[in-house]
């Protein structure tokens, strides 16, 4: 029970904060939308980085680490520690500097404007929809074996059927009504401040989780020969990760670069110097979150109880590895702040899709194709709301379906966006492609994409590889071509558009 | 000094594969294995390759773009 009234103690604190933001918002779509365009380096730093570590970060590097080993801290951690940095730098603050000047709101702005194309902006708005659902189904996936696993045998009579945890489904409708709550109190503004909140919440508790659970199992040293006695296969990558499976790796995290909800909160930057911060930060920001979870998922496959029995059973829910070892581990208050924690890493990404997928509705589909004069600002901010909860809506009622291992879900929504990411770097440093070759991208990312998810049963079976690699690898390879090759067969853009995006001064 | 950053980039982008790593299992500290005690290494240099890029190679460029011209209210954007 002191668990649950942690966490329930937590939420009120974020609907507070929603509440406080809505009280210093302007009332304005700037405001709403981009926050006036007023962030902050240090604000900046901790929302894109708190949308970018969801319930994959902490949830799903413990559960893959349970079952790849140490592997799983080169292929995400390391690799996002480069890659993700790289795009902020070569690619967010580009599009930072053409939003500023050319009042860009969402991504599909930008992409309507470079390629001269209304159809190509409808065209991406579904499939950006499609692609950050299955991103909302993690966390909510997340939160809810979290939860489920926190409280077990807290209510033995009210939920039977989960040996007394609170349900999935709970969960599920709680965070998303709390989420829902606060973005739409005080709009972007609420969601970077609650991300700020929630990303030194999460990346708090992440080691003092830590530091608790190694004191318990008898320090860092005795935990990791439990595991070098009982398997050491996790200990080390011959026997879990190909070699071309880890390179390939490398293309995962530059879906970060198309991101829309993270193509947002780029756009409130007060400044390109707020970028540096972010820059440096993210790294190591990384490592303190993925380092400590790698660990205990590694340790998770052999530590054991006083009793003799596994800390964590072999039999076990998917994504539950973490909770299991906070609950068994660490005392009813802890399991509380560390239950926060969890909640808060898996909210701070949520607000701000949920937020995005308004926002791309209203502006990009509604006011674009009907005029922005036929509405009040009141009922733009209504349709953005109602849309939102549609999404959402259906999104919750996939995680009822069945569950998925947290860390293939996303890292198939990952290769996705990844494979549209030559698009936005084409569209910044190539003049000469054309919106058909973009179109032809985005047509190839749907086929290519779509019949490997399919053949994967979608994402049942784990990682599949295609000749050993990721397959993200002949997703963007094929999408790439695509691009390239439509480009170089159609007319390139007109000269005012070249002009605008390739100005003599950059 | 730039160009020397970014083949600097090319170099850690080709050092992450640390295959000589592969199936060790040493543990340094006692507890970190060989495999996560590089990439915890990696990290840690990637992030003063950043502080390098950013005092080296930052681009002035954008930022005069950006914040010379004129500004355009938000939602002015993709509607030519």
């Amino acid at each position: 029970m002191t668990p649950l009234i942690i966490i329930c103690g937590y939420l009120l604190l974020l609907v507070g904060l929603g509440y406080l933001s809505n009280r210093l918002a302007r009332g304005t779509p700037g405001d709403y939308f981009l926050a006036s365009r007023a962030i902050g380096p240090f604000v900046l730093l901790m929302s894109v980085f708190g949308t970018t570590m969801t319930a994959f970060a902490l949830v799903g590097s413990t559960g893959e680490s349970y079952h790849v080993g140490i592997g799983v801290f080169g292929m995400m951690a390391s690799w996002s520690a480069l890659v993700h940095a790289a795009v902020f730098f070569f690619v967010g603050l580009r599009l930072w500097a053409f939003g500023r000047r050319y009042g860009y709101v969402t991504q599909i702005q930008f992409i309507r404007d470079r390629f001269e194309s209304n159809l190509l902006g409808t065209l991406i708005f579904p499939i950006l929809v499609g692609l950050v659902v299955p991103y909302l189904l993690i966390g909510i996936l997340g939160a809810g074996g979290v939860v489920k696993a926190l409280t077990a045998g807290a209510f033995p009579d009210l939920f039977e059927a989960t040996r007394g945890g609170i349900p999935g489904w709970l969960t599920g409708l709680v965070i998303c009504t709390i989420v829902l709550g606060y973005i739409f109190f005080a709009g972007l503004r609420g969601a970077a401040w609650a991300n700020t909140f929630q990303t030194l919440v999460f990346m708090a508790t992440g080691v003092i989780a830590f530091v608790v659970i190694s004191g318990e199992l008898g320090g860092v040293r005795a935990a990791t020969q439990q595991v070098l006695e009982a398997n050491p296969a996790v200990l080390k990558r011959s026997e879990t990760v190909g070699q071309l499976q880890f390179l390939t790796y490398a293309l995962v995290p530059l879906s970060v670069g198309m991101f829309p909800h993270v193509f947002q909160h780029w756009l409130t930057a007060r400044s390109a110097k707020a970028f540096r911060l972010t820059i440096i930060a993210h790294p190591l920001c990384i490592l303190i979150v993925w380092l400590p979870c790698v660990l205990l998922g590694v340790w998770a496959t052999s530590v054991l109880m006083p009793d003799g029995s596994l800390v964590v059973p072999v039999e076990h829910p998917p994504n539950s590895e973490l909770a299991i070892m906070v609950e068994k581990l660490t005392s009813p208050v802890l399991t509380g702040i560390l239950g926060a924690g969890i909640l808060a890493a898996i909210m701070s990404s949520l607000d701000s899709q949920f937020f995005c997928l308004g926002t791309i509705f209203t502006e990009d589909i509604v006011l674009h194709h009907f005029g922005r004069a036929k509405f009040s600002e009141r009922q733009i901010i209504l349709m953005a709301r109602g849309f939102i909860v549609a999404v959402v809506a259906c999104t919750y009622a996939l995680s009822l379906i069945e569950p998925r291992q947290v860390f293939t879900l996303g890292v198939w929504c990952f290769s996705g966006f990844t494979s549209l990411f030559p698009i936005v770097v084409a569209a910044l440093y190539w003049p000469r492609v054309t919106r058909a070759g973009a179109m032809a991208c985005v047509a190839t990312t749907v086929i290519v994409g779509g019949a490997l998810f399919v053949r994967s049963d979608f994402g049942r079976h784990g990682e599949e590889l295609i000749f050993g690699m990721m397959p993200v690898a002949p997703m963007i390879v094929c999408s790439t071509a695509a691009l390239v090759v439509v480009s170089l067969l159609t007319r390139p853009p007109g000269e005012a558009t070249l002009k605008r995006f390739f100005p003599s001064t950059l | 000094m730039k160009n020397v950053l970014y083949a600097l980039l090319l170099v850690l982008a080709l050092a992450h594969q640390d295959f000589w790593n592969w199936d060790r299992t040493h543990l340094y500290f006692g507890f970190l294995p060989s495999g996560l005690a590089y990439h915890t290494v990696y990290t840690l240099i990637v992030v003063v390759f950043w502080i390098l890029m950013i005092r080296f190679a930052w681009p002035d460029d954008v930022e005069r773009f950006a914040e010379e011209g004129e500004i355009s209210d938000p939602g002015a954007g993709g509607r030519r």
